[in-house]
């Protein structure tokens, strides 16, 4: 026996708990909804989620390169924040929007800040915003699901050239959302759960978004409170508006299962770094963003609010950690069991 | 036959025990090294004052040094031999401290004199802190607090209940099990002593579910004429922390920098407590401890009577210990503390020797933090782990303790354990609290 030992500060033993692992766990919860999306939407949905996670992963890289640091796409963020990102577009956007988008969100959501756990807005959304404000008309042109041919095929505007307009193929289809805010018209149910609409390329189908919350929720890989507080909120707010006025407001299961919202509340709101971290900040924040969503979706000129309540949530909620720290629950004076 | 305690903390985190090892093993002598370390410091509190001078000789429980003090604890000789010189001996961090150097008699009998016994039944509450103070006695779970001082704070405060902490919440460690199994009368004769010492009126004895076994064997053994009772707790880290513990089994939350004497409780290891019963009616000094030997690297892990003093080199080579050794720590793997050589001795507030072979595997790799929250959720104290160790990175150490509760932390490792960022929380901890100090002085 020689000394030279190993010098370590205690604990000892550890809980096998590793970034990486959550990173992919969010992956896996995703891959469904990824391979429905293929089917549902063909080869251009195929090509701008890969486009979009391998801009992602591509920009983290890079940037680690340019500040002579270990790359750190080890830590499987990039890949998480691309295939988010990637489920929120349009399926049929122009490729080289898509690789822009997606370098902005990286490169100025998350590395400007200071890389993973510095990110004050969700990446993957900053990086939508940026195209929503530069590209309206492409973020809103949207492909119609199920579309002949679309195994075989790309659309048109997916290789339109960098900065000219691009050319949309006649096919398109108006969002449940759309149809629903300019024309009245609502979306069977059945197909909203199914996931059968038009619509960002991974937004439609709500089982399957939810089978997928759910084993993260489980895996505690995501916070339930948030998730659980936005739909809750969703609910209460557009059920008192629709009873007030159905014919200007949409009911509450539409509300839920149309649009982005359960992509974003499930998988786009509990970006750990960009929500707060105690419970009671959870159901505040959770709470702001569905408010947030049914003021938009209902007041705003937008059919869609999702991606601006979440960033304006993410936003306070610093505030909201400072505000409510951690405290042990208030005992009742001394009390005697014996 | 052991209900659980409905009541327990909430926070905290789920540790696999890994008792399995040691937990059925009785205790066993342990041979004497051939030289005993002994640092005078083995509690908080003034170091006591050597008696003895080189060369002397001594027998086994003789007083090697006096209290000096009331905040005190004497030392007494481990073994019958010669006192080789009064000089430094390493201390747990391998620093050198002031301390007595005995080289037992290889011949010896090693037999204790008696020396003047306490009657619980006649002493003075007075009387019987003196002696447990008189007997060396500090806390065996791991603390080391001088036992007497905690047992003297009801001359300030009305104590009703006298809480014995059996939980072991640390995994791989089962001294307290094997004590609670092997020596259940020891326990109910010290608790005799506590309850007449603290003027309470009745005693809990908490013991995690791991142990009912060692449950049973108090309940049997308890006197009928002893106000005292076993209670059954949920197995959960840290359950074992004494302000834990005294919100888990009496739902009194001890003020934040208060102690358990506050709210109307000491709260005593069931090791101490044994310790109590099995010293005071012969009026002896502490001179040996029980010590979970165990780890990854030892071939013969077991719970062992250790002398105080014993090298870690002596205690691996008998228990056993192979191949290149890797981490060593003194306690349970959550709080142990890693030591830097194995020249540093048992001393009173040891309560595993674990040593793990080398080449364990490398730490993985650290990252930023990514505000998972699940280190706040483990937080006992509900403190926000995170965000200290945010600070303490940016020697924001004011900030920690005017607006984060820095010196509630009392470093169980529940944060450092779930962090999937592998973040050295604790560590952080540590640096933050010692530079505050270092700037206070």
């Amino acid at each position: 026996m020689r000394a030279g030992l190993e010098i370590a500060p205690s604990p000892h033993v550890a809980s096998g708990a590793r970034v990486e692992h959550i990173m992919r766990d969010v992956v896996i919860a995703l891959a469904p909804v990824t391979v429905f999306a293929v089917w549902l939407f063909g080869l251009a949905a195929l090509v701008t989620l890969a486009a979009a996670t391998a801009a992602a992963v591509l920009a983290e890289h890079a940037a680690a390169r340019l500040r002579g640091v270990p790359t750190t796409v080890g830590d499987w963020s990039a890949a998480v924040t691309g295939l988010v990102y990637g489920l929120t577009l349009p399926p049929a956007l122009p490729l080289w929007m898509t690789v822009l988008g997606a370098a902005v969100g990286v490169a100025g959501g998350k590395l400007l800040f200071g890389g993973l756990g510095g990110n004050v807005f969700n990446p993957a959304l900053v990086g939508r915003a940026f195209l929503q404000a530069a590209f309206p008309a492409a973020m809103t042109s949207w492909q119609a699901p199920l579309a002949d041919g679309r195994f075989t095929a790309l659309p048109t505007s997916t290789l339109a050239a960098p900065l000219a307009a691009p050319h949309y193929d006649a096919v398109t289809g108006a969002t449940p959302l759309a149809a629903m805010k300019f024309e009245h018209e609502p979306t069977a149910t059945a197909d909203l759960l199914l996931g059968l609409t038009s619509g960002s390329t991974g937004e439609t189908c709500a089982l399957l978004l939810l089978a997928g919350g759910a084993w993260l929720a489980l895996r505690r890989v995501l916070d339930w409170r948030i998730p659980t507080a936005i739909l809750a909120t969703v609910a209460a707010a557009s059920a008192a508006a629709h009873a007030a006025a159905p014919e200007r407001f949409a009911p509450p299961l539409f509300m839920l299962l149309s649009g982005g919202l359960l992509l974003g509340a499930l998988y786009m709101a509990t970006d750990p770094v960009a929500s707060p971290s105690t419970a009671a900040g959870a159901w505040v924040y959770g709470a702001l963003i569905g408010t947030l969503v049914v003021v938009i979706r209902f007041f705003g000129g937008l059919p869609e609010g999702v991606m601006y309540a979440i960033l304006m949530a993410n936003a306070t909620s610093p505030l909201i950690d400072r505000w409510l720290r951690p405290a042990p629950p208030r005992r009742h004076a001394a009390r005697d069991d014996g | 036959m052991w209900p659980l305690a409905a009541h327990t903390f909430p926070h905290g985190v789920d540790v696999p025990d890994d008792k399995a090892a040691t937990r059925g093993l009785p205790i066993r002598p342990f041979p004497f090294a051939p030289m005993l370390l002994l640092p005078l410091a083995q509690a908080a509190g003034e170091p006591p004052i050597p008696v003895v001078r080189d060369g002397q000789e001594v027998v086994r429980g003789q007083l090697l040094a006096r209290a000096d003090g009331f905040r005190s604890v004497p030392l007494h000789a481990p073994a019958s031999g010669r006192v080789r010189r009064v000089a430094r001996v390493p201390d747990a961090s391998g620093a050198p401290v002031a301390g007595i150097h005995l080289e037992p008699w290889p011949g010896s009998t090693q037999e204790l004199p008696e020396g003047t016994p306490c009657d619980p039944a006649r002493a003075t509450p007075r009387e019987i802190i003196d002696a447990v103070q008189a007997a060396g006695i500090v806390g065996l779970g791991g603390a080391a607090f001088p036992t007497h001082v905690k047992l003297a704070a009801h001359e300030h405060r009305d104590i009703d209940t006298v809480l014995v902490n059996g939980v072991e919440c640390e995994p791989c460690l089962t001294t307290d099990h094997r004590v609670m199994l092997e020596q259940a009368a020891d326990v109910w004769r010290g608790v005799r002593y506590l309850l007449a010492a603290a003027g309470a009126a009745r005693a809990v004895i908490a013991v995690e579910a791991n142990k009912r076994d060692a449950a049973t064997a108090l309940e049997r053994a308890r006197p009928d004429d002893l106000p005292g009772t076993v209670q059954v707790l949920p197995v959960h880290y840290p359950q074992g922390a004494e302000r834990i513990l005294v919100d888990s089994v009496l739902g009194r939350a001890v003020p934040a920098g208060g102690h358990p004497a506050d709210v109307g409780a000491v709260c005593l290891n069931v090791a101490t407590t044994a310790e109590i019963g099995r010293l005071l009616p012969h009026g002896r000094g502490i001179v040996e401890r029980v010590v979970t030997v165990t780890g990854t690297a030892v071939a013969h892990p077991g719970n062992y009577r250790i002398p105080i003093g014993t090298p870690l080199g002596f205690v691996l080579e008998h228990a056993g210990a192979h191949g290149p050794l890797g981490r060593v720590f003194l306690g349970g793997p959550m709080m142990g503390h890693a030591v830097p050589g194995l020249d540093v001795p048992v001393t009173k507030g040891a309560t595993g020797v674990v040593a793990m072979r080398a080449g364990a595997g490398a730490a993985p790799r650290e990252h930023p933090c990514i505000h998972c929250g699940r280190c706040v959720r483990a937080c006992p104290l509900w403190l926000d782990p995170s965000r200290l160790g945010l600070l303490a990175r940016h020697g924001r150490y004011a900030e920690m303790r005017d607006e984060h509760r820095l010196a509630e932390c009392f470093e169980c490792g529940a944060c450092a354990y779930v962090c999937p960022a592998h973040i050295p929380l604790v560590q952080l901890v540590r640096a933050a609290k010692s530079a505050l100090r270092d700037e206070a002085a």
